[in-house]
């Protein structure tokens, strides 16, 4: 519960808002300055824009948590019940875009075999092998 | 009986106290415990979902840009990027505040003004699955964005166009249009519904077609902001039984501070929180 009183409870919620909006209009200017909407011909490169959007985010979630859903007045030991499993995520995030990378680079690699030309043969291409085969079908 | 929810927590500070039962170790009710344990889960079944999409969108040579993805506006405007989808994330945050206010008002048991501040919230929420659904209907109709058809493609390499938007060759004196590497593009279904792909010459002679882009996209995009949408909605649901009990005065008997808007506020603070990755991950990067 909080201890603040009623007007400063009231207070504190509209900086919060203005604070989420500004943050938000903040992101989308760095998405669009970025991606050059903004200034003609001016870009940002993608290792400044998502670091700091990604920052920007978990700094509104963490807002969010702490102030609007009162996490701050919380006893901790149940603030850590809630908060510290959600670590489990960082792994997740890690080993799955690792998979999603191997996925990709493994596609890559058999279109790559699939254009390689063997002396001998007349051509390794199982695109146009499938292809046939289903025109036999 | 009324009177089994009134709490009276106390946090014990004897440690043997604490087993003799009764107390309160995290100071909050059974309700509100098990309020933040649901949410705990809900965030791990999205952050599934937002994961399979990274894992995905890594595993693609290219995925549709956002910004021209997301670059209309109600009134027939189409170079507005992620303009639109600003006004739904602000119309979530003022949801999100006027909840908060009917929680407050809440604890001091005005009633009036716990309806009015959750009367609010409800339009609020019901003006974000309004702007969802004018999203959705543009993707659907107007795109032609379906869960297995992605018509927003990349180009990989720079290059000429060698007919029109409407495909056919260009007319005598128009300059034909060109590309760089990484252009993005919408194939437009023409009014007989068959796709127009436009065929094109690269910078290094070689002849090719518009290609669909990654079909994943329609698919998750769906499917994750459907579920977020499904929360608001459930969400809008709650709110109102919940806003008709507080003014039927259901809630005045448990003495409670209206612990079962606080619960719900709860419920609605997270869909805008998990509005924020939402929006980080299909809007911003």
């Amino acid at each position: 519960m909080s201890s603040h009183s009623y007007e400063e409870s009231k207070k504190i919620v509209f900086k919060g808002m203005i604070l989420l909006g500004v943050i938000t209009l903040l992101e989308v200017c760095i998405a669009l300055l970025g991606n050059g909407h903004l200034i003609h011909g001016f870009e940002l490169p993608k290792l400044i824009m998502y670091p700091l959007m990604i920052g920007l985010s978990m700094y509104k979630a963490y807002f969010i948590v702490y102030e609007f859903m009162h996490m701050r007045y919380e006893i901790k030991s149940l603030a850590m019940t809630v908060l510290l499993p959600t670590l489990l995520l960082v792994w997740a995030v890690i080993a799955f875009f690792q998979e999603g990378g191997s996925w990709g680079a493994r596609r890559q690699q058999i279109k790559d075999f699939n254009q390689e030309y063997v002396e001998g043969q007349e051509s390794l291409n199982i695109d146009a092998d499938t292809k046939v085969l289903e025109a036999e079908h | 009986m009324a009177t089994d929810t009134v709490t009276d927590h106390h946090v014990d500070t004897d440690q043997e106290a604490s087993w003799t039962g009764g107390g309160s170790p995290f100071n909050v009710s059974y309700g509100k415990l098990m309020m933040w344990y649901f949410l705990l889960s809900d965030a791990f079944t999205f952050a599934g979902f937002l994961i399979a999409y990274g894992a995905l969108r890594f595993s693609m040579p290219t995925w549709p840009v956002p910004d021209f993805v997301f670059s209309t506006f109600p009134g027939g405007i189409h170079d507005a990027p992620l303009i639109f989808v600003t006004v739904m994330t602000f119309v979530l945050i003022l949801s999100s505040v006027t909840m908060v206010r009917a929680v407050q008002e809440g604890h001091r048991e005005n009633i009036k003004g716990v309806v009015f501040w959750m009367l609010m919230t409800i339009i609020g929420g019901l003006s974000f699955l309004g702007c969802q659904a004018w999203e959705w209907t543009t993707l659907i109709k107007g795109e032609s964005v379906s869960v297995t058809t992605n018509p927003f493609g990349t180009h990989s390499e720079g290059g000429v166009y060698t007919v029109d938007t409407h495909g056919h060759p260009y007319a005598a004196g128009v300059e034909a249009e060109t590309f760089a590497a990484g252009d993005p593009y919408l194939i437009h279904k023409g009014e007989d519904g068959e796709w127009i792909k436009r065929s094109y010459q690269t910078a290094g002679g070689k002849l090719g077609e518009q290609e669909f882009g990654p079909k994943q996209f329609g698919a998750l995009f769906f499917f994750i902001t459907g579920f977020h949408g499904f929360h608001v909605f459930s969400g809008v649901l709650f709110l109102t039984i919940i806003m008709v009990n507080v003014a039927s005065g259901v809630y005045v008997k448990r003495r409670n501070g209206n612990e079962m808007v606080e619960k719900i506020g709860l419920y609605w603070h997270f869909v805008d929180l998990v509005w924020v990755f939402v929006f980080l991950v299909f809007y911003l990067l």
